[in-house]
């Protein structure tokens, strides 16, 4: 009896330990950077050079609007500063759960971040609610064999959807294969090229527009230009594989899923900006922001952590082991990996294009974005690949489109002009 | 005291019935409801969906045309091949053995060797190219291939699961006594008849319970056809997959496995129908 409540006593005192070191230590919950070998090297990497002791946890992105709520209804505040995308930061907004950050915008302003994507961390108000914080996007990435079928006139880093039809066009007509590739398999994201490339380059919006005159001509250029395009698309999920076999010359996708293709073989592939339409450069920025719970324990550290996350040399050893890119302007140190160095040239380039259109992944959706994505995959199935008329598709998709957003109630995003109420196909 | 001689075989056999019943049972019953509701009431909508959807009517295509083909196919093989092992004297066992090994291999595995041999740069254009019967990388499984495509799937059906059936009439035919088949001689049967008169009937209860399982594997085939076609060709399961994970509406998806279930008992009291042996030869 004695020696249980002997062991009782210890443990007592052990827990009582950890959680007065836990009280001292800044909490850093972050949706981003979840797998095992991220989150060590942002542990003993990125965050290796703060004054303060941080406890980097991550946290599923579908769990941190609950896990806040169930915070703030219990009482006990644990969480200081929260990592994640723009669109998983837009729940907590209804919450009440984000400290306004106003007085950080001076400090991190000179530093260069970009000011749409500084005015992207209001989330749709008047206060400062996040800091941006690390970034990525889709690109485009060609093999150099591909360069001298490129239209005259036509310049990589402000190509139009006209110019690659003509490259891919060219470069058909010369070697006899299509080499233009697409992320149009079961797990690629082929969706996001429609949602926030074509949609908004040709119309200006998403959702609005979905069946206007605009989209039909889209989507008949669109079917022209598969034309040129590698049959096996359907089947691919990284375009690094197709890129470094050679079985596609020029190629969309995400970053960090052409990343492999930019640090084998810098020296055999560019990089550049998605291209243009009638309405802009359409292209969705993945964002992701920093901000400050309300109740945190520690407001000084809380903003100290964040200041010390947006400096350019912090953003540098982000991108260089993790991949995500600066928000700064941060000068590269030439002993970057080239590979990285090249996405980082077509991120920049994409955001200062003069033309740029930021488009957002969709908000206020939940549970039902798959559903939203398959309107889009479905019209692509059935206008591209089965030949089917676009104005009979698009209107069949649209009530779709218009029965999905009622239910849901999401307001319009960006690019579409806000709605009162939730977003609707004119 | 002894319990009741007669309580016994319940007894034992009580465990594996509540084992299917929570496991089993009670999950098809809620699968069942859950087709079956949408917004907190009983309706159809579910399947409405379902049948709306663009991809339906080739995913019940795609499925009944890889049934109709491989079944009879697969049949005809373990026939032909059980009837080879009957005369096969020495190392009879390790023939069987190399047969079955596709058995042992799981359905995703035999789906990715097959998608690594029939993919563009595969082993199969590697061959044919340095044989010189093509020219250029061939495209086997693209969606515009459609009917190579099918092709592969049902040879890798084929290559996967026809052992299950050997196994099966194999057992069959070891069971089926010598007497008759040297009664059949002794009358001067030919090796036909004999096959067609003796053999045949005979081994009709195992051919039931192959076709049985083979024909309800079949309408479930999930994992090869989703390596091999992707995207390209989808199936009932499939689509049950992409209504559950991807658009996560559980309603439609529960909606397509209560087709899947009710295309299967229907195949097998077909089966248990067409195949019954009449009482009088019982």
């Amino acid at each position: 009896m004695r020696k249980i409540s002997a062991w009782l006593f210890i443990a007592g005192l052990l827990t009582a330990a950890a959680a007065a070191a836990r009280a001292e230590d800044l909490i850093f919950l972050s949706t981003q950077l979840r797998p095992i070998e991220e989150a060590q090297k942002m542990r003993n990497l990125i965050l290796k050079d703060f004054p303060h002791k941080v406890d980097y946890v991550t946290e599923q992105p579908a769990q941190l609007p609950v896990r806040i709520k169930a915070e703030q209804q219990g009482g006990t505040h644990t969480i200081d500063v929260v990592g994640a995308l723009h669109g998983e930061l837009q729940p907590l907004v209804p919450l009440d759960a984000l400290v306004p950050l106003d007085d950080l915008i001076a400090t991190v302003k000179g530093r260069g971040i970009p000011d749409p994507l500084m005015s992207l961390g209001k989330l749709g108000t008047v206060h400062q609610l996040y800091i941006p914080w690390m970034q990525a996007t889709y690109i485009m990435v060609a093999n150099k064999e591909a360069l001298p079928y490129l239209p005259a006139g036509a310049s990589l880093d402000a190509l139009s959807y006209d110019q690659l039809a003509g490259w891919a066009g060219a470069v058909q007509a010369k070697t006899g294969k299509r080499l233009l590739g697409f992320p149009a398999g079961p797990q690629g994201l082929m969706h996001r090229f429609f949602e926030g490339f074509l949609y908004p380059s040709y119309t200006g919006g998403v959702v609005a527009p979905f069946r206007s005159e605009a989209a039909e001509a889209m989507w008949t250029g669109f079917a022209l230009l598969w034309k040129s395009v590698n049959p096996n698309s359907t089947s691919y999920n990284f375009m690094q594989e197709p890129l470094l076999s050679g079985d596609v010359w020029i190629a969309f996708d995400h970053i960090a899923r052409v990343l492999d293709a930019l640090r084998q073989k810098p020296d055999q592939f560019v990089a550049f900006p998605a291209p243009a339409g009638p309405k802009g450069r359409g292209y969705m920025p993945v964002l992701a922001g920093l901000a400050v719970v309300k109740g945190a324990a520690d407001m000084s550290g809380a903003t100290a952590l964040i200041d010390y996350l947006a400096q350019p040399e912090t953003q540098i050893a982000t991108v260089r082991s993790v991949g995500f890119f600066p928000v700064v302007k941060a000068d590269l140190p030439p002993d970057l990996d080239p590979g990285i160095k090249l996405g980082a040239g077509a991120i920049e380039k994409t955001q200062s294009a003069t033309d740029a259109l930021t488009a957002l992944l969709p908000i206020g959706l939940g549970q039902r974005g798959g559903e939203f994505d398959k309107v889009f995959m479905d019209t692509f199935q059935l206008v591209v690949q089965r030949g089917q008329q676009p104005r009979a598709v698009l209107d069949r998709e649209a009530e779709t489109l218009r029965r999905l957003m009622t239910e849901t109630g999401a307001p319009c995003w960006r690019p579409d002009p806000p709605s009162t109420g939730a977003c609707q196909v004119q | 005291m002894l319990m009741d001689a007669r309580f016994i075989p319940y007894l034992l056999i009580a465990p594996s019935l509540g084992f299917l019943t929570v496991l089993f049972f009670v999950p098809l019953v809620q699968t069942i409801a859950l087709a079956f509701q949408s917004d907190g009431g009983w309706s159809g909508a579910n399947f409405a969906r379902m049948a709306d959807d663009l991809n339906f009517t080739d995913a019940v295509v795609n499925t009944f045309e890889i049934v109709i083909i491989v079944v009879p196919l697969q049949l005809l093989l373990a026939l032909a091949m059980a009837m080879m092992l009957q005369h096969v004297r020495g190392g009879r066992d390790i023939v069987l053995w190399i047969w079955s090994i596709p058995l042992g291999i799981s359905d995703l595995a035999a789906g990715l060797v097959w998608l690594a041999i029939l993919t563009d740069k595969g082993y199969l254009n590697s061959i044919l190219l340095r044989l010189g019967v093509l020219s250029g990388p061939q495209s086997w499984l693209s969606y515009e291939t459609p009917a190579t495509l099918l092709a592969a799937i049902v040879v890798a059906e084929l290559w996967r699961a026809t052992a299950i059936v050997l196994v099966i009439l194999v057992a069959g035919v070891q069971l089926i006594p010598k007497e008759y088949g040297e009664a059949a001689d002794v009358f001067g049967a030919t090796p036909w008849q004999r096959f067609t008169r003796v053999t045949l009937p005979l081994l009709k209860p195992s051919i039931q319970t192959a076709l049985i399982l083979r024909t309800v594997l079949a309408f479930e085939m999930f994992a090869i056809v989703l390596s091999i076609g992707g995207r390209n060709f989808p199936v009932l399961v499939s689509e049950a997959f992409n209504w559950q994970y991807n658009q996560q509406d559980f309603g439609v998806a529960a909606a397509y496995a209560v087709i899947v279930m009710g295309v299967s008992l229907t195949a097998t009291l077909i089966y248990l129908w067409v195949l019954r042996t009449p009482a009088a030869q019982r």
